[in-house]
């Protein structure tokens, strides 16, 4: 393990790339929106500052954005993975290992650096960053992941810090851990903080400060690692190679309510594709899938629904063939006429490695056919893009899908969307 | 390096925006292997063109504009063209640059002087701008290069 680490942290990152390619923007309030326009998921510092919080419902600020002059954006992933790219691409420059933790957030190895001094390289890489990708950062620096986070957090809030915390010195950490109110600690969600509050535990300090034995027997053997951590005792180390998951889910909310089946087919369809697309990507197969389908939640008593499904394939696969006539059979299952549908979506679980598969007696034979058909599909997809082939299924009208009111040119990744100069 | 030796296949548009963007590269050729008699050739395979560090040794940093009408033609940089920009380069006088000016991107050739900073046109129809602020426009990056599809 290494013996220090740097959290690097964009800044307000989805704000930040809209931001980067509409400069008359820069010093004014923009917040971006969740998939289906439906809360704020990100801001400006100037957003911020007119008190918008975060996950706010968009119908209860509406308001409020236009009395401010807020301008609003729809969220633009493909613009914001392109822009995280260019930022990790930045940071390999500066560490031999980085793990990407999110689209926002990688911790390097800073470790074992032979005549480096940490605070100026850190300070390097809060410069060069927005120098060279346009997107400002924080870093924070410690002997530990949870450390470094903690650092992160203080050096974007504290002035003094201005972007940049390097936590070496058992004094600064001290300060840090008193500074740091134990909600805000890296794995410690706001549950834990009322019970520990309960306890007289408000600080990561106090934290660090109680028994191994008090620990696991409030927070569990991850909380212990937790507190070890807080005390400077390495105990995550960075993952280089990201864990396979668990589960996949995918799902989105409709643009618009739907009351027709084919119409929700499309999109469990389209769902599906997506999401044995991931599956075979890591090179797993699942051995069960849920199909889950539901109204808002919003709506009046009996105009309200959810139900799910789970079924089970002869055999675990990573097959469109298999997944997506499973899925629409347990969709029509679980269909009800007359309700106005928000939300369809799949998951699959069970996740095993592809090469690990016991075959059924029903399924034998149809596994390579369907491997080397998915090869092509994958293939084709990444080279013409996801929706080059499709099935009948998934059809043309997508009455489904998103509007998203305001998303911005993908500025980076499409040709007919580069910024024009004259 | 021998001309012979490149494809003479085209390359399609789409292909070279790949290679820009997803840091590919194109390779120069290939050997099929051949039981019982190794190609020579299969030694020295590796090496590719990469038009991407061509382009640019900072893919992070590199952005591609679409150039409209013909203010630095006399500069080569025709309507239709994509121009290669680094942000990271710090601009110099005499640098062509994209800047952001009235609301609007632009591509200039920047030249500093004592009293303003001018942007510069290569093409006698247009004046040049005077920016003597810092509200007056910002530089974006640096133009390094220019992409032509014929």
């Amino acid at each position: 393990m290494t013996s220090l680490f740097a959290l690097v942290d964009c800044n307000n990152f989805y704000a930040s790339c809209e931001r980067l390619f509409r400069p008359e923007l820069n010093g004014k309030p923009i917040v971006v929106l969740s998939n289906n326009d439906g809360c704020v998921i990100a801001r400006s510092n100037e957003a911020k500052a007119l008190g918008i919080k975060m996950g706010t419902p968009l119908f209860e600020i509406r308001d409020l954005l236009e009395k401010d002059g807020v301008h609003v954006f729809s969220s633009n992933y493909e613009l914001y993975g392109d822009m995280s790219r260019r930022v990790v691409l930045t940071l390999s420059e500066y560490s031999p290992n980085v793990e990407v933790y999110s689209i926002d957030e990688s911790f390097l190895d800073l470790g074992n650096f032979l005549h480096v001094d940490v605070r100026q390289h850190a300070r390097a890489i809060w410069e060069r960053v927005p120098r060279a990708t346009g997107i400002p950062v924080a870093v924070g620096v410690a002997a530990t992941k949870t450390l470094a986070k903690l650092a992160n957090r203080l050096a974007k809030k504290s002035k003094k810090a201005n972007g940049v915390l390097v936590l070496t010195d058992p004094v600064h950490i001290e300060a840090a851990l008193k500074a740091t109110e134990i909600g805000d600690v890296w794995g410690v969600g706001g549950r834990y903080a009322r019970k520990l509050a309960t306890f007289g535990v408000h600080t990561a300090y106090d934290l660090t400060q109680k028994t191994d034995s008090f620990v696991k027997k409030h927070m569990t053997i991850v909380g212990l690692r937790t507190v070890k951590e807080l005390r400077g005792e390495p105990c995550i180390d960075l993952e280089m190679i990201p864990a396979t998951k668990q589960n996949i889910c995918t799902s989105r909310s409709f643009g618009q309510p739907l009351t027709d089946i084919s119409d929700i087919e499309e999109a469990l369809a389209t769902h599906a594709v997506r999401c044995t697309t991931k599956l075979r990507k890591q090179k797993s197969c699942a051995a069960a899938l849920t199909v889950f389908l539901e109204t808002s939640r919003f709506g009046q008593v009996g105009q309200m629904y959810f139900n799910s499904r789970t079924v089970k394939p002869d055999s675990p696969s990573g097959s469109e063939l298999v997944i997506m006539p499973l899925a629409l059979e347990a969709l029509r299952a679980i269909f009800r006429k007359g309700f106005r549908y928000k939300k369809v979506g799949i998951i699959v679980s069970g996740i095993c490695p592809a090469n690990q598969v016991q075959e059924s007696i029903f399924s034998a034979g149809t596994r390579e056919r369907d491997a080397g058909l998915m090869d092509a599909l994958d293939t084709l997809r990444m080279k013409f893009g996801y929706n080059s082939v499709k099935y009948g299924v998934q059809g043309t009208k997508g009455k489904w899908k998103m509007q998203g009111g305001n998303v911005s040119p993908c500025y980076t990744t499409r040709l007919d969307d580069l910024i024009k100069a004259y | 390096m021998e001309a012979a030796i490149i494809p003479l296949h085209p390359i399609e548009e789409q292909k070279f925006l790949v290679i820009i963007d997803r840091g590919g590269s194109l390779p120069l050729y290939t050997t099929t292997v051949q039981a019982g008699f190794p190609s020579p050739a299969t030694d020295y395979a590796a090496e590719a063109i990469d038009l991407n560090t061509y382009a640019s040794n900072h893919p992070g940093s590199t952005f591609l504009v679409k150039v409209e009408g013909d203010s630095m033609i006399g500069a080569y940089i025709a309507p239709g063209d994509l121009a290669i920009v680094n942000r990271e380069i710090r601009a110099a006088s005499g640098m062509v640059v994209l800047a952001f000016v009235d609301g609007g991107y632009t591509i200039k050739r920047l030249e500093i002087k004592k009293d303003a900073a001018y942007l510069v046109s290569e093409n006698p129809k247009y004046k040049p701008m005077k920016i003597d602020s810092p509200e007056g426009g910002i530089i974006w990056g640096v133009v390094v290069g220019i992409h032509r599809k014929f």
